[in-house]
């Protein structure tokens, strides 16, 4: 059943890169059960325009949980408490009247604040440049049924590629570590066919450049699993680390 | 004035001898070109890909702060290809039929064709990216059928199609950007396109974290920043989806084709409340097993489970026997709103139909169900708290895909030399109805296959004197764009841009949605302009234009918006007919369906901006059929 109720933020704001920042308190009332929490921030930032003052910036494209563009960690949790869920996906039937919320940005060494609520993410973008893809050029490929591959394992591949890039797992992880987006980038494509000329060079150019974009070391919390909004498994953080080895061990050889 | 540049013979040669015909460049010519690509989605991202890779150098600009997060990410269902990997009698002759048939025949034949031509090539590469499309067990694709379509040419991984054909592109771009053939301009908006002698040369581009503005110049500049659904507010579009490039280009003499040939998609969660800040699709896919129906009494408020078989009305069954609940958008929509205009919607505001999925259950079991559209289902009881093995969804049709665009001749390329348009932006294949998985066919086709060719033939044969950035077209242009962010920041007036902007979706909605009639076109035309007018009087605009600033950039494009919008209501109020998306409600035929006119409106309507308080001009294609025959389109 619909209801409305208030709550109190407490929301991080920060205007610059540079800027300390801090909690700034305001409060949201008449909020609809059925709203989804960016909305709830939505009907805030018209109030405050309204009285004057600045809204909160944060980032939101899609609104359906697919473009990774949206993130916040509410009361210590990436994406907000609801398990598998991003946060414009989140509503506010999950909350109480009275409630309380600390809202702020996905916090990691490598991702620096913009503004606000927004993070600069672009160094997960450099991790897939670093060989997250099959070196083919448009044209020439064969037949798209030309090498069938098992639906297992075609299923394997897909549950590894449904990560949104988001985001939350480096928020999550108290290393800030990139362990589990690397992964499932290598775990996708080290699975298929297609992928696997490439899987070794590309576990080690992607693990490499992870550490030199001041991603941490992974030591199994497994806080991003918990947090992943797509559930994207663990698993492939071992799968990782045998492409890792293999090729570690294919320049030790050669 | 409208060249389509068609080439001739038979359809099926046209794109193989054309192919031949375009110039080529030598390959070491290709570095010194410089490409602006603006979008990075399935159009923008294929086409930056694609290009590098033939070695041109280019700079690819979106809105996000990541190429991966563009619009088509968020494409569910699927994509076409005449594949006939089904061997259930598809073929590149039926595709491109479909497609012509459901866009009411209002496209260009030698484009669609091509379309379904390439279709084959896309499902090939994606599957070389690596993009882990459904299979079956014994390893080779799956399909399924889709919106429309009697055969099954419709391949999909789970509910995230567009997910993985951009991660696609998206992987094939970062590519080319390691290695240094394509600069990514991320979080950048276009504001608008630098003309130079007659020739599109370059964009002045706002950095939305600095505020700073931008002159990018090059040899040729394409658009493809997808469609303008957005004007309505609700859609299903994502929150930052805009005309304002297309715009922008139309007020520098891009012809604008079809404007009012809008899409509204018959399967979205239905509207429940003034906050709402989007709607959501569920997949059409959903209707391969859901049956659509409403209680057969007007105002009957019982639970569905109450309501007995014999008082269920399958409206879509009963009136398309041949087609059911696969008939196209267009006609499912404006048969739900048939219905809840005749006071049998469901839910609390009567502004629904049922999609319910316990006949399905009851013949194929809750695991195979699950299976197909799990996702799908997890996302609408995320959404509406309501468990849909269990309740029959609710469903209402929402604002989906925009048919109109640029208008571009057969290369892609505008009416103005060296301005290309891909993917929704433009006007292209659809004709006034886009059939289901068809728009990711069209951007990976026009990106991956079309415009490596196109965009050289043209290279090759124009005379491109060096310009430079600081050139005073792009000094102009820039000024401009810089004097229009000044004077809405200093209203400092009453109104939220957001208020603005429902208000203008609210008029658009009422008067040049699902149905249209003269009246409420004419009075939606005076609406708009006195919004127009209010909003440059009265917009409130916090902040300072030196940094990031999202109230600034959504009152960009609103201000675009409500320009644009009339243009719309002027195209919708000319043509004198109805044809797919577009239904005026004085033509149609005894049986409530679209009543087309090819004999006066078998054209392409395209529009010349004339200045701000001129009507704008309007040209059009008159478009030949010479391998379909015309027919009223029936789905009984
Ligand atoms: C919810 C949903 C589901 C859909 N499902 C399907 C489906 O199953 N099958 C199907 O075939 N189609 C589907 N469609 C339609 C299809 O997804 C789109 O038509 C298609 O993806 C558009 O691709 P595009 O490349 O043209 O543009 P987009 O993907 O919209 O990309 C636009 C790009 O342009 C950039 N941009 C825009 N304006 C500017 C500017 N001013 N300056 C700089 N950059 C700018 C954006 O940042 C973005 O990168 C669906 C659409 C929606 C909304
Ligand atoms: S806004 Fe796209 S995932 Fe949340």
């Amino acid at each position: 059943m619909t209801k409305t109720i208030n709550i109190t933020l407490k929301i991080w704001r920060q205007k610059t890169a540079q800027d300390k920042g801090g909690f700034e308190t305001c409060h949201a009332s008449g909020i609809s059960t059925d709203m989804s929490f960016l909305e709830m921030l939505d009907v805030v930032n018209e109030q405050l325009t309204l009285d004057g003052k600045e809204p909160v910036s944060f980032d939101s494209d899609c609104r359906e949980g697919i473009c990774g563009q949206c993130g916040a960690v509410v009361n210590g949790r990436p994406h907000g408490p609801e398990k598998a869920t991003t946060l414009c996906q989140l509503h506010m039937r999950h909350f109480k009247d009275g409630d309380v919320l600390a809202i702020e940005p996905f916090r990691a060494k490598a991702f620096k604040v913009v503004r606000d609520l927004i993070v600069d993410r672009s160094p997960l973008d450099k991790l897939i440049q670093a060989g997250g893809y099959v070196s083919t050029n448009t044209g020439g490929a064969p037949d798209a049924n030309s090498v069938p591959i098992p639906k297992d394992i075609a299923d394997k591949a897909m549950d590894a590629a449904a990560c949104i890039g988001c985001g939350a797992c480096v928020a999550a992880c108290p290393n800030a570590a990139a362990m589990l987006f690397v992964s499932a980038k290598i775990s996708h494509l080290a699975l298929l066919p297609q992928g696997k000329p490439e899987a070794a060079k590309r576990a080690m150019s992607m693990v490499c450049t992870m550490d030199e974009l001041g991603f941490g070391n992974c030591t199994n919390e497994r806080e991003c699993e918990a947090e992943c909004p797509k559930e994207i498994s663990i698993v492939n953080i071992a799968r990782m680390n045998r492409e890792f080895f293999k090729s570690a061990f294919f320049s030790a050889v050669m | 004035m409208l060249e389509s540049r068609t080439p001739g013979g038979p359809l099926a040669d046209k794109w193989d001898r054309h192919q031949f015909e375009l110039k080529l460049v030598n390959p070491a010519n290709k570095r010194k070109f410089e490409i602006i690509v603006v979008g990075s989605g399935l159009g923008g991202g294929a086409a930056a890909a694609s290009l590098a890779e033939l070695g041109y150098n280019v700079k690819c600009f979106c809105i996000q702060d990541s190429p991966r997060r563009a619009h088509s990410i968020a494409a569910q269902g699927g994509i076409n290809a005449a594949k006939n990997y089904q061997n259930d009698g598809d073929s590149i002759w039926r595709l491109f039929y479909d497609t012509i048939k459901g866009g009411d025949f209002r496209a260009r034949e030698s484009n669609v064709y091509r379309l379904a031509q390439l279709s084959v090539n896309i499902i090939d590469q994606c599957v070389a990216q690596g993009v882990p499309f459904a299979r079956e067990y014994g390893g080779l694709l799956a399909n399924r059928s889709f919106g429309g379509a009697q055969v099954s040419r419709t391949f999909y991984a789970r509910g995230q199609t567009g997910q993985q054909l951009l991660l696609g592109a998206y992987s094939a771009l970062s590519r080319q950007i390691a290695i240094g053939k394509v600069t990514m301009f991320p979080r950048r908006e276009m504001l608008d396109l630098v003309m130079v002698n007659g020739q599109a040369r370059g964009i002045v581009a706002r950095n939305l974290i600095t505020g700073e503005m931008e002159n990018h110049a090059a040899d040729a500049v394409v658009l493809a920043t997808g469609g303008y659904g957005n004007v309505f507010f609700l859609s299903t579009n994502a929150m930052s989806s805009n005309v304002t490039a297309t715009y922008r280009a139309y007020k520098k003499g891009a012809l604008f084709g079809n404007p009012c040939f809008t899409q509204i998609h018959p399967t979205c969660i239905p509207v429940h409340g003034s906050y709402q800040s989007k709607l959501t699709l569920m997949s059409e896919s959903l209707r391969n097993d859901g049956r659509v129906w409403v209680p057969k009494t007007p105002g009957d408020t019982r639970a569905p489970d109450q309501i007995p078989e014999s008082e269920r009305d399958y409206y879509l069954e009963n009136k398309y026997p041949s087609f059911g609940n696969l008939v196209p958008r267009d006609v499912a929509s404006r048969n739900a709103k048939e219905q809840c205009d005749l006071g049998k919607g469901v839910g609390e505001t009567g502004l629904a139909v049922y999609l319910d999925f316990r006949d399905a259950i009851k013949r194929d079991g809750k695991d195979v169900i699950g299976q197909k559209y799990g996702n799908l289902f997890q996302m609408y009881e995320k959404i509406t708290a309501q468990n849909p093995y269990e309740i029959p969804m609710m469903i209402y049709p929402a604002v989906h895909y925009t048919m109109g665009g640029l208008w571009v001749d057969y290369n892609l390329m505008s009416n103005i030399p060296g301005l290309f348009v891909l993917g929704e932006a433009n006007f292209s294949d659809h004709g006034a109805n886009r059939l289901g998985a068809s728009a990711l066919m069209q951007g990976l086709a026009d990106g991956y296959f079309i415009i490596p060719y196109t965009i050289g033939g043209y290279l090759a044969g124009t005379s491109l004197p060096k310009i430079s950035s600081s050139a005073p077209e792009f000094q102009a242009a820039r000024k401009e764009a810089g004097s229009r962010i000044h004077k809405m920041m200093a209203i400092n007036g009453n109104r939220t841009v957001d208020d603005f902007h429902k208000q203008l979706g609210k008029i658009m909605w009422d008067y040049c949605g699902m149905s249209r009639n003269d009246e409420g076109l004419s009075k939606a035309r005076i609406m708009i302009q006195e919004l127009r007018s209010e909003f440059w009087k009265n917009v409130r605009v916090p902040g300072t234009d030196g940094d990031l600033n999202q109230s600034l950039e959504r009152a960009g494009r609103v201000a675009d918006f409500l320009e644009f919008s009339e243009l719309m209501i002027i195209d919708a109020l000319t043509r004198r007919e109805s044809c797919g998306g577009h239904f005026n409600e004085a033509f149609q035929t005894d049986e409530n369906e679209a009543r087309r006119d090819d004999e006066n409106f078998c054209h392409v309507s395209t529009w010349e901006y004339a200045g701000d308080a001129q009507e704008p001009v309007f040209h059009k294609e008159p478009l030949e059929f010479e391998n379909v025959h015309l027919t009223q389109r029936s789905y009984k």
